[in-house]
């Protein structure tokens, strides 16, 4: 609550708001509220999703946000001339953040919060519905627990989309002295953030999840494994365990229960491939981050050879708003075997680019036009990779599949961590093709060959077939090497590289045809 | 752990002739006393040393193997295994510029050529005044405001080539 004659004003802490200028906004509002004798309660909450309206300032209007953005620090001045701490109109304002259709249209279940309170507060946590699924949890058997989340039918938002309620299950089911809870915080998809932006924006959320994982498996130590690339998540989280552990929710006995759960943060150094769970499991060791032989299943012999319960940021996220509302307020959303939200990422070549946690269902088109504005450019949108650096690239005319697990599978494509990379008509598909090769040659971690040697072959192969070298004989090459990739590898980095090889080929053969190349090189 | 092997002693002779000052072998000696108890502590250590020393300097290999009773083979293995850890002395900033698809779809291709005429080296190379080294990173998860670069752990989002130069022109005056 703000003293009497202060204004709350929000300005985001979230990496994409200080990427654009938040914290030199934040200052200058400051400076500016000092200088004209005006008491500002400045809080730097997450982002509210809105990400090209950042840095996005927001005023308490008798308990209304009013949304001013994207706000530079030199704008700060006019701003407060305009009268903005009263939530008077100018240039930059929106009105009502709840209101902007972006935001309004939304189905916020595990995002709830983010943007909304301050992440670094447990006051604000528990004021807007905040561990009530731990307190529910507590004064349930674990066996209930478990049961409660395979109901939801929530199922992992890591991209493999297995059902979290029977990893969960196994992990009860095993005998061992030591359990554990890992969190794979090793967002490396590009086009997602949905993980960062909940990490940073409400971490909280993340710590109950886990928690709730602890006491439902009888595991008592948890990690979360974070990549380098996130060094405000790690402040986030590791001043959210503190507070968690100072105000025993953490601990060795959670809020006088009896029951024990520890939590650290680890970072990655690093290597998309620690991103797949074996690989992450083999670091969090010590080790290189090498995929391990399945089975054993990590729920069985996991980290340190003991039963290990490891989920994505956003499935443990979802995790205490199930056991706070029910599995049947969750499963209610969604279609088909795809139950609950999935928070989406529009991200490259889009106007709008941000959150958009909605039920799964809708089409690829609405989220892009609709939600997205279309492409930043002004251009056409060309081509759309969904689901990470292994998704496959879509043209426009499977643009009105719904977002649905199954719905992609059909179409040889995979919705994975929900991230949406559109391009416009001027990206080159062979080079995308090329691209996704290299990324596996550099990113192979090396154990079995179709994805160490054949990911470097494939590079070779696809300068050959745009070079025009024989190309109907590179093309058979191409698509037989591909094969091999997808049933020779050990894992999903090489097994699904030929997802956006294959897709370029198949949906732009244009793009890998020398004298149609040349033609357009020529403008 | 309880019913953990007992543990391996791999002699190991810390190299005679290694160039790590007195002061780097204490910190690294430090680091390794403070973390060697962690489940898994190899990576904790690394980050501990890069972030004291700046990088992990080839003679701190065999004394980390020997403190955290690993062989020299498996720790090189891990140095070398992660991008981030750093094997030469970095000039006095780093940038990551992220080369992933999100970016690209923004420009990024194009201001990785900008970054590395301006720069006057390729990946992995240190400017010659010693300011920059640069080192490309697979997504910042910054994908909606891209193209994305980093400069010591500080994110900057809508890089253009101008803005580039800014940032550049930025560091070369800090210290």
């Amino acid at each position: 609550m703000s003293a009497a004659g202060s204004v709350k004003i929000f300005v985001p802490c979230d990496a994409a708001a200080l990427g654009v200028g938040a914290d030199e906004t934040a200052l200058a509002i400051t400076a500016e509220a000092n200088r004209r004798g005006i008491t500002v309660e400045l809080i730097r909450n997450g982002s509210r999703g809105l990400l090209w309206l950042e840095p996005l300032v927001e005023v308490d209007v008798a308990g209304t946000r009013m949304a001013y953005g994207p706000v530079q620090s030199s704008e700060v001045a006019g701003l407060f001339d305009a009268g903005f701490t009263t939530g008077k109109p100018h240039a930059l304002s929106h009105g009502a953040t709840q209101e902007l259709p972006y935001f309004k249209r939304q189905e916020r279940l595990t995002f709830a919060r983010v943007g909304l309170t301050d992440p670094r507060s447990l006051a604000d946590y528990l004021a807007h519905d905040g561990y009530r699924g731990l307190q529910a949890a507590l004064a349930m058997k674990p066996a209930d627990i478990v049961a409660c989340v395979t109901a939801s039918g929530l199922r992992g938002r890591g991209g493999a989309a297995f059902p979290t309620g029977i990893k969960w299950k196994t992990v009860l089911g095993a005998e061992s002295q030591q359990k554990y809870i890992v969190c794979n915080a090793d967002e490396g998809d590009s086009g997602t953030f949905s993980d960062r932006m909940l990490m940073e924006g409400d971490p909280f959320v993340l710590v109950e999840g886990m928690s709730i994982a602890g006491l439902a498996t009888g595991a008592t130590q948890g990690y979360i494994y974070l990549r380098w690339e996130y060094p405000q998540a790690k402040v986030a989280l590791e001043s959210a365990i503190a507070a968690a552990v100072a105000a025993d929710y953490l601990g060795a006995n959670i809020r006088g229960s009896g029951k024990s759960f520890q939590l650290e943060v680890r970072m990655g150094a690093g290597a998309y491939i620690c991103g797949e769970e074996t690989s992450l499991l083999e670091s969090l060791e010590g080790k290189r981050g090498q995929v391990r032989f399945k089975p054993p299943l990590p729920a069985l012999q996991g980290l340190f050879g003991k039963p290990t319960v490891i989920n994505n940021v956003i499935s443990f996220a979802s995790v205490p708003i199930i056991l706070d509302r029910g599995a049947e307020f969750y499963q209610h959303f969604g279609m088909g075997r795809s139950r609950g939200t999935l928070p989406m990422q529009l991200a490259g070549n889009v106007k709008h680019g941000g959150l958009v946690e909605i039920a799964f269902g809708m089409t690829l088109r609405e989220l892009l036009y609709d939600y997205g504005g279309g492409s930043y450019s002004g251009r056409p949108i060309r081509a759309v990779q969904v689901g990470g650096p292994l998704g496959a690239y879509l043209p426009e005319s499977q643009f009105d599949t719904p977002l649905d697990y199954e719905a992609f599978a059909a179409i040889k494509a995979m919705l994975g961590h929900g991230g949406i990379v559109a391009f416009d008509d001027r990206v080159d598909m062979a080079a995308q093709a090329r691209y996704a090769m290299e990324f596996c040659a550099i990113e192979s971690c090396g154990k079995c060959t179709p994805c160490r040697i054949g990911s470097t072959r494939g590079v070779e192969v696809i300068d050959r077939l745009i070079a025009g070298e024989n190309a109907p004989k590179q093309e058979a090459i191409l698509r037989d090497l591909c094969e091999t990739l997808t049933y020779g590898s050990l894992c999903a980095l090489g097994g699904l590289t030929p997802f956006p090889v294959i897709s370029a080929l198949n949906h732009f053969p244009e793009d890998f045809v020398k004298p149609v190349r040349a033609a357009r090189a020529a403008g | 752990m309880s019913d953990a092997a007992p543990r391996r002693v791999i002699p190991i002779k810390v190299e005679p002739l290694s160039t790590l000052s007195t002061a780097a072998r204490s910190t690294v000696l430090d680091i390794c006393a403070r973390l060697e108890s962690l489940p898994g502590a190899l990576l904790p250590v690394l980050h501990a040393v890069q972030e004291s020393l700046r990088y992990v300097p080839k003679d701190a290999v065999p004394l980390i193997a020997h403190e955290l009773n690993l062989s020299i083979a498996e720790v090189h293995g891990v140095v070398t295994f992660y991008h981030y850890f750093l094997q030469e002395r970095p000039g006095r900033h780093v940038m990551h510029i992220c080369r992933a698809e999100a970016c690209q779809a923004l420009g990024s291709v194009a201001l990785e050529a900008h970054a590395k005429a301006r720069l006057g080296v390729d990946y992995h190379g240190t400017t010659r005044d010693g300011a920059i080294t640069l080192e490309p990173v697979y997504c910042l998860g910054n994908c909606a405001l891209g193209p994305s670069l980093m400069i010591d752990q500080r994110l900057h989002g809508r890089v253009t080539p101008e803005r580039f130069d800014a940032l550049l022109a930025h560091s070369r005056e800090a210290t």
